[in-house]
């Protein structure tokens, strides 16, 4: 009894946890938001005057070409795609193989240079270390007050995915990664996510029924949770690089974007940097994903006697793998790299949610333990 | 199809001599088909044949077979399906007397079974045999080959750098040839070429292999599987046994190339069973923890031996695993005849109508003889509730725990209809051809019994005697082939993908050569399959080693000059100076626009290297 009433009191903490980091969110994305207005205000229309005849004033030396002492002649015309990535002492010079698009520069990032912007930028990612603190503390709590993984059931899948895609976050940005850009997009959907949690898909703490009881289920569903989260951050860049992709084509083809695509999507990261990032994501994470799978499929063997048999879960787990395996092909047959490739990343990643949503709520098979 | 106009070639937008030019050096990078055109044969049959072949073995069938396999699943997720649930499908044909028939004729209620699922796979697997046979040869060829010698050109490679040292362009060669063949590069240097041409990463290649070979693995192994399974289950009482024969099963599926004799010997008797509840919380009454404990003997005349069998810890026996599924009560009852004989006892299992273990069964009596010694049958159909509260106003259980056991039971006269020949379900009552027993007032006969109360049936047709409870549990015997083989294919699968998506397969250059000033020129170039950002990275690393045995000469010219403060410059210009891995900011690049400025001497030969669009040699 007195174990019981100390559980409840660790759920109910869990849950302050729970709401103090959403304010910690909701004025993360309001400072993210100041990144972006006060970042709006230098106009650094790097992509445009890249693409429409190499004369970039101001900051942007002279540079490159002088690397090349002994064959830059012959290649002279040509050299306007290449640039060059320092390392200490020898400067190699890089030159996408997919042409001039490919070497186009990256955004400076949401704050733009803009002083403020970046102030605000930075004080957005202190914010949201915060809230992942409170966030994983929220997580934590919940998980010792039922005493096993904190995945036993929607609300806690949905807040533990969350947690996982800003822990991802934070992690690229500890390892220096350009990825502060993601912000923005990514504060916002965790704060509808843990506002379905808290609302929809709360359940109170509980134990397991015994057929979740297995470390299979541990290693299975802690996979699943971290292979969404970083395919959700895969499938953010993926969507930026249409919307920057857009930008760039019609940039090339003489077109004038609005002024507030200009600003928004000048200061991302170029579309092939973009799609780099997303393909990279989506490719390390597709072992992962297919171990999660084998796992599942291990766990239902031990615990239904089958190891596969259809059930809605396991169909859409396969359809996910499947789509997701197309978008590999696709990139690797020249023909559908770009933005037929992207459409397929935004495919699969939307029967990854399918099968997390979806197929929880409307069909019951026999993973529906997972109570709404 | 209008996809099919593709251009294999890696820079669309650059100028084609760099196309060439990477394509050349590049070649052979993978073992991908190249995609060819669908141009339509004019050929006869034969021609007809191979064109049909090679679409069906190209990347874009490939692609677009595995969309429709994903596409087909789709439907057996949402239209219940007859392996999963019978039950579903059965009461999903008697809601929709319209669709129902097109379902069926689709093979909507079986479509992983389905002509036209199988049709999209086994082609999906013909195309992937049909690839990987080739893929292995080619592999196997450019193992057997030396990497592609230098490209005239190395400045139009992904990542390039030079400089110029005094050292001798052979001591030069040698040293770069020692260095890369110590980082585990396969070094090549052809007869007379005045450069080194390096190779790395064939794993990659490997792991690709392996895992679309262990995709046919696993799907032989998933196919043997169905076709060898067999499964059923059984109810067996506290105190009973079971022994693995057909005959003895409650229900029995299997696939279609298995045979009785496929059976493994075995048997075993329920000892004793545990269930344990939650006690409190939002969850009170689910249940904790199943457990049977269980003698099994193995193989004709083997010795009983002790084990337990818990929810995910089935019983492995050869091939054969146990599960343990269900439990539930089975009250005991004993029946008097009209004339006071024994008709009928011994335990009843009852079914599980809800989680608190409300249940439901029927008694069947064949034996019976009424009051005045006619021959007749007796059926008893009732509840069983293991947790009664007469406060809760309901008759269903509280929990189900056996706190309160009582039944309820109405009975009926007449024939059973177990003599129709039909196959009839244990736990329901056929009632159509029997007559309720009625009270005097008319309404229906219906009891509630407490343990050790009895059932007077009306005008002393006979009694029922609840004697106690006792419990049972029900088992999943399934049978399965190749389970090993799929684990196996699988872990393949995985490891052979995690090689292929984690390894980059690259190539790197390096030349040296004397430049017109009698300095020698060291260029070193690096080609990976795609964009890589370490890449660069790496050949960087390689030159930095390289040149502790071609250390930088100071330039002889002041042309070259300004291209240390310029490093400087750039650096900072470049994305922050990240120097980026993965992160998203691939080629850290900027715009050159001094580069038609580049005024540098061209070396030697290279002057009218400009519209040479394939450079001599290249290919081995
Ligand atoms: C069961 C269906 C298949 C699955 C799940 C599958 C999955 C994959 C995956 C995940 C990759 C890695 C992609 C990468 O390296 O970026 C790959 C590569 C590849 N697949 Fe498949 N594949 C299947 C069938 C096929 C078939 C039928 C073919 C033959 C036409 C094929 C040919 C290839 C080739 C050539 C590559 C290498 C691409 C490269 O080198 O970049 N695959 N496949």
């Amino acid at each position: 009894m007195i174990i019981a009433a100390a559980n409840e009191s660790l759920a109910e903490i869990s849950n302050y946890f729970v709401y103090s980091a959403m304010a910690v969110y909701i004025l993360t994305f309001f400072a993210y938001i100041a990144e972006w207005v006060f970042g709006s205000r230098s106009r650094v229309a790097r992509t445009a005057a890249e693409l429409t005849g190499g004369k970039t004033g101001g900051g942007k030396s002279a540079k490159g070409g002088a690397a090349v002492p002994a064959q830059a002649g012959a290649a002279g015309k040509e050299s306007e795609g290449g640039g060059t990535a320092v390392l200490e002492r020898p400067r190699v010079v890089t030159r996408s193989s997919s042409g001039r698009r490919g070497d186009l520069p990256d955004g400076p990032g949401a704050a733009a240079g803009d002083e403020q912007g970046d102030l605000y930028g930075r004080i957005a990612v202190s914010l949201m270390v915060l809230a992942f603190l409170l966030h994983f503390s929220g997580v934590l709590t919940r998980s010792l007050s039922v005493q096993r993984a904190p995945w036993g059931n929607m609300y806690e899948f949905s807040t533990t995915f969350s947690m996982v895609a800003v822990g991802a976050y934070l992690g690229f940005l500890v390892a220096r990664k350009n990825v502060r850009w993601i912000g923005l997009p990514l504060v916002t959907t965790v704060l509808l996510d843990l506002g379905l949690a808290v609302t929809v898909l709360y359940t109170e703490s509980d134990q397991l029924v015994p057929a979740l009881d297995s470390y299979w289920l541990w290693i299975h569903v802690s996979l699943a949770i971290v292979c969404g989260a970083l395919f959700y951050l895969g499938c953010v860049g993926t969507i930026l690089y249409l919307f920057r992709d857009r930008y760039e084509t019609k940039l090339i083809a003489g077109g004038k974007p609005s002024a507030f695509a200009t600003s928004v999507l000048e200061r991302l990261p170029s579309a092939a940097s973009l799609d780099k990032f997303a393909y990279r994501i989506n490719a390390a994470v597709f072992p992962f994903w297919t171990f999660t799978i084998v796992a599942g499929a291990i766990w239902a063997g031990d615990a239904w006697g089958r190891y596969w048999g259809w059930d809605p879960k396991e169909v859409w787990s396969f359809i996910t793998w499947v789509v997701y395996a197309c978008y590999l092909h696709a990139r690797a047959t020249a023909g559908w790299k770009g933005r037929k490739a992207a459409y397929l990343a935004l495919l699969a990643f939307a029967t990854w949610l399918f099968n997390y949503y979806g197929v929880n709520v409307l069909f019951d098979g026999q993973h529906s333990y997972a109570d709404v | 199809m209008s996809t099919t106009q593709t251009d294999s070639d890696p820079a669309p937008a650059g100028g084609t001599e760099d196309a060439e030019a990477s394509r050349e050096a590049g070649a052979q990078l993978s073992t991908a088909p190249g995609e060819d055109r669908l141009n339509v044969p004019s050929l006869g049959l034969l021609g007809w044949l191979r064109w049909t072949w090679r679409q069906l073995t190209s990347m874009r069938v490939a692609l677009i077979l595995l969309f429709l396999v994903s596409l087909g699943a789709v439907p057996g997720s949402v239209i219940p399906q007859t392996s999963v649930d019978a039950v579903k499908v059965e009461e999903f044909r008697q809601k929709h007397d319209v669709l129902a028939p097109i379902y069926d004729r689709l093979q909507l209620f079986d479509v992983y079974s389905s002509v036209w699922f199988s049709a999209i796979y086994i082609l999906l697997f013909i195309s992937l045999a049909g690839c990987i046979v080739p893929r292995s040869w080619q592999f196997v060829g450019q193992l057997r080959s030396r990497p592609p010698r230098a490209p005239r050109r190395l400045n139009r490679m992904p990542a390039y750098t030079t400089w110029r040292t005094d050292a001798a362009p052979e001591e030069v060669l040698g040293a770069a040839r020692s260095l890369l063949g110590g980082k585990r590069f396969r070094t090549d240097r052809a007869e007379g070429a005045d450069s080194v041409a390096a190779e790395k990463g064939y794993l990659r290649e490997a792991g690709n292999l392996v895992f679309h070979i262990a995709l046919i693995v696993l799907l032989l192994a998933f196919a043997a599987g169905q076709l060898w399974k067999a499964e059923g289950s059984k109810l067996v009482i506290k105190g009973d046994g079971f022994a693995n024969t057909m005959t003895q099963y409650d229900d029995f599926r299997s696939g279609s190339l298995f045979s009785a004799d496929d059976l493994d010997t075995f048997g075993f008797t329920l000892k004793d069973f545990h269930a344990s509840f939650e006690s409190s919380g939002p969850n009170k009454n689910t249940p904790r923890d199943y457990r049977a404990d269980i003698t099994y003997w193995e193989g004709a005349d083997g010795a009983e031996k002790p084990a337990r069998i818990e929810v995910n810890k089935p019983l492995q026996v050869g091939d054969s695993k146990v599960y343990l599924i269900a439990h539930g009560y089975a009250p005991i009852v004993s029946v008097k005849d009209g004339k006071g004989d024994i008709a009928y006892r011994g335990p009843v299992p009852f079914l599980q109508q809800d989680t608190n273990l409300t249940s439901s069964g029927v008694v069947k009596v064949t034996d019976y003889r009424d009051a005045r010694g006619r021959k007749d049958q007796l059926g008893f159909q009732g509840f069983f509730v293991p947790h009664f509260d007469p406060k809760s106003g309901t008759m269903f259980s509280q929990s189900p725990m056996p706190k309160n056991p009582v039944m309820f039971l109405t009975a009926y006269r007449g024939d059973l209809g177990l003599d129709a020949g039909l196959a009839q379900s244990v736990y329901q009552l056929d009632t159509s051809n029997m007559k309720q027993f009625k009270e005097k007032n008319g309404r229906a006969f219906a009891k509630r019994l407490d343990p050790g109360g009895t059932m007077k049936l009306p005008n002393g047709a006979g009694t029922l005697k609840f004697e106690g409870i006792e419990e049972w549990a029900n088992f999943t015997v399934s049978h399965q082939k190749g389970n090993g083989w799929a684990l196996a294919g699988a872990l393949a699968a995985i490891v052979g993908l995690a090689g292929s998506l984690f390894i980059q397969r690259r190539r790197v250059w390096v030349r040296a050569a004397t430049g017109p000033d009698g300095q020698t020129v060291v260029e070193m170039a690096g080609l990976g399959r795609s964009d890589s950002a370490r890449l660069p990275e790496e050949l960087g690393e390689l030159a930095d080693e390289l040149r502790r045995d071609a250390p930088v000469a100071a330039p002889p010219e002041p042309t070259t000059a300004d291209s240390d403060s310029d490093a400087a410059g750039s650096g900072a210009g470049s994305g922050a100076g990240e120097p980026d891995t993965g992160s998203g900011s691939g080629s850290a690049s900027d715009p050159e626009p001094g580069a038609e400025a580049g005024p540098t001497p061209p070396t030697a030969g290279d002057a009218e290297d400009g519209a040479a669009t394939s450079p001599r040699g290249e290919r081995q």
